[in-house]
């Protein structure tokens, strides 16, 4: 019963109008915090590109090869958390391995992504509106690419905010969770053109 | 009886099996980096060691210490090593540590590089020198109300070779409620010719890990591993004056520069020792450095007491180390030669009296000190 909805659509929505960070507000603790730093930014981003795409087809499979058969569903938090730490922990050893510069900007980032909730998130959302496998894997590749721009493009604005005349009482957290809804508010304003599901 | 309620738990422990298993796999077939090379100092020593572990500890192995105050945690920056193969950027970990020209001479925290391919490195021709000594305590005496003097008798190796004013790290093993193996630094007491024992000065800090341990629980007999020699504080060749100025355990290189020139017949230099105390109880040594004054004509030793108590009846010195210091540099010592300074002490009482030397015109890469950390 999947929804037929073309892959290429989705892909799009997932990065704009559906945008993970911006429409669920989900990856946000490493969101704020990492934003502090254009080049962190690009790296965590990317990693998060990496991991979402890999962690997104592995629970595919797991969910309608056991999850569902054995009838699991109760249980499918406890074994996508798994696969995303154990997936973490492989892609960490690879890359170390494959290339040094690799790793250097990305993989000193990936222990921070298992606990970043888009990943989880994904993988649920992947599950509730019932994905066929490409759509799963284009969902995950397009919601990764929407955080990377989504982080990209809040590191550069705090970069500006450092230099404005913010009121005392908003700096920090305060204008950055203000400047993230403008943001949201301008990444939805579409939403209405590219159905999700 | 119906058990399908285990399918659940079953599947999970399934499932975690094989991910662990496949971790593992990845680990032995990814992180196995086989036997790698590292060449020290253009060839001088070439070691092989198994990939995939932080050089520091690689390099330990094979004998060659690398001093490390901080035990290979990545918090001290003592471990640096310059690294002549490319082996990818700086490190986060390493970054806040280094210098700008350090980086740009791709000088690295051995602690935080792993060794992954074969290496050239270079590093003080000195760390060569360095071993890790099992001794047994010769003697442990006070020498005043708070300072130690302990002599340990080197068992194996039998033996050292180092010069004076450098110093050994102990290795203070986990007691009481410490449950970690901790290193200090200690200067050595002796002098070098002594090849066969070393002595230190050791002040009760309250709450020091290792000073506590040598003062309460440490007797003779027992058995202490030291690393040594470490540390460039060494006496430099040249016929100056030589300043010498120390308070408390400061007294240690000092004692051990002064006993080599004596050792090796360098007794031609003029030597003015300043050392500094609050009161006659805080004073040690004086004996032997008064009857040393009378054999050797240039050698002057200078007690110096802060706040004398009455019954000391203190006829010597009086003031703080650098107003005594002031007054001898304006009126006793020669205002034209050519004058080395050599402290050791607290870091308060050594930039105070770096400050004196450089007031009388001593050239601040003529002064020559060793701080307490």
């Amino acid at each position: 019963m999947s929804p037929q909805i073309s892959p290429f659509i989705l892909f799009f929505a997932s990065i704009f109008t559906s945008n993970i960070l911006l429409s669920n507000f989900l990856g946000m603790c490493s969101f704020i915090s990492i934003s502090r730093d254009f080049k962190s930014s690009h790296g965590l981003g990317l990693a998060v590109v990496v991991v979402l795409t890999f962690t997104t087809m592995i629970n595919w499979g797991l969910y309608h090869l056991v999850i569902s058969p054995l009838g699991l569903h109760y249980l499918r938090y406890i074994f996508f958390i798994i696969v995303i730490a154990a997936t973490v922990q492989v892609l960490e050893m690879v890359i170390d391995r494959i290339s040094p510069s690799l790793y250097m900007a990305l993989g000193i980032f990936l222990p921070l992504i298992t606990v970043n909730c888009a990943i989880l998130g994904v993988s649920l959302l992947m599950e509730i509106r019932n994905y066929t496998f490409l759509q799963s894997v284009v969902y995950g590749l397009g919601s990764g690419i929407g955080w990377w721009i989504a982080i990209l493009c809040l590191a550069a604005i705090r970069k500006k905010i450092d230099n404005a005349p913010v009121p005392a009482g908003l700096k920090g957290p305060g204008i950055t969770f203000i400047t993230i809804g403008i943001m949201a508010m301008a990444f939805l304003g579409f939403s209405g053109m590219l159905p999700v599901q | 009886m119906d058990i399908t309620f285990l399918t659940g738990p079953v599947t999970a422990g399934l499932i975690s099996a094989l991910l662990a298993l496949i971790i593992t796999l990845v680990d032995r077939m990814v992180n196995n980096y086989g036997m790698v090379k590292i060449t020290i100092n253009n060839g001088h020593k070439t070691v092989n060691v198994k990939g995939g572990s932080p050089l520091l500890f690689s390099l330990a192995e094979e004998g060659i210490f690398i001093p490390s105050a901080c035990g290979g945690k990545g918090t001290c920056g003592t471990c640096k090593v310059k690294v002549q193969t490319d082996i990818g950027i700086h490190l986060p970990t390493e970054i806040p540590l280094l210098q700008k020209n350090e980086i740009e001479e791709n000088i690295r925290l051995a602690c935080q590089v792993k060794v992954k391919k074969d290496i050239e490195i270079s590093i003080p021709e000195d760390l060569f020198a360095i071993q890790q000594f099992k001794t047994t305590i010769a003697s442990i005496a006070d020498v005043t109300h708070d300072i130690k003097e302990v002599y340990v008798k080197l068992m194996e190796p039998g033996t050292i070779s180092f010069k004076a004013g450098q110093y050994a790290q102990l290795i203070i093993p986990p007691y009481g409620k410490i449950r970690e193996t901790s290193q200090r630094a200690y200067s050595m007491l002796s002098a070098p010719a002594d090849s066969g024992r070393l002595g230190f000065l050791i002040r009760l800090v309250p709450g020091g890990i290792a000073t506590t341990y040598v003062h309460t629980i440490l007797k003779e007999g027992d058995t202490l591993d030291v690393v040594a020699p470490v540390g460039e504080f060494m006496l430099h060749d040249s016929n100056d004056i030589m300043l010498c100025i120390a308070g408390g355990s400061g007294m240690a290189p000092l004692h051990s520069i002064i006993y080599d020139m004596v050792d090796k017949g360098k007794t031609n230099r003029e030597v003015w020792f300043f050392f500094g105390a609050r009161n006659l109880k805080e004073l040690f040594y004086i004996d032997r450095f008064s009857e040393l004054e009378k054999s050797w004509p240039g050698f002057h030793f200078i007690p110096a007491l802060s706040e004398p108590l009455p019954d000391d009846n203190w006829k010597g010195e009086t003031g703080l180390i650098t107003e005594v210091l002031d007054r001898f540099l304006k009126t006793r010592i020669s205002t034209e030669a050519p004058k080395e300074g050599y402290l050791c002490g607290s870091p308060g009482m050594i930039d105070a009296c770096i400050r004196v030397l450089i007031n009388h015109n001593i050239k601040e890469e003529n002064i020559y000190f060793d701080k307490f950390a």
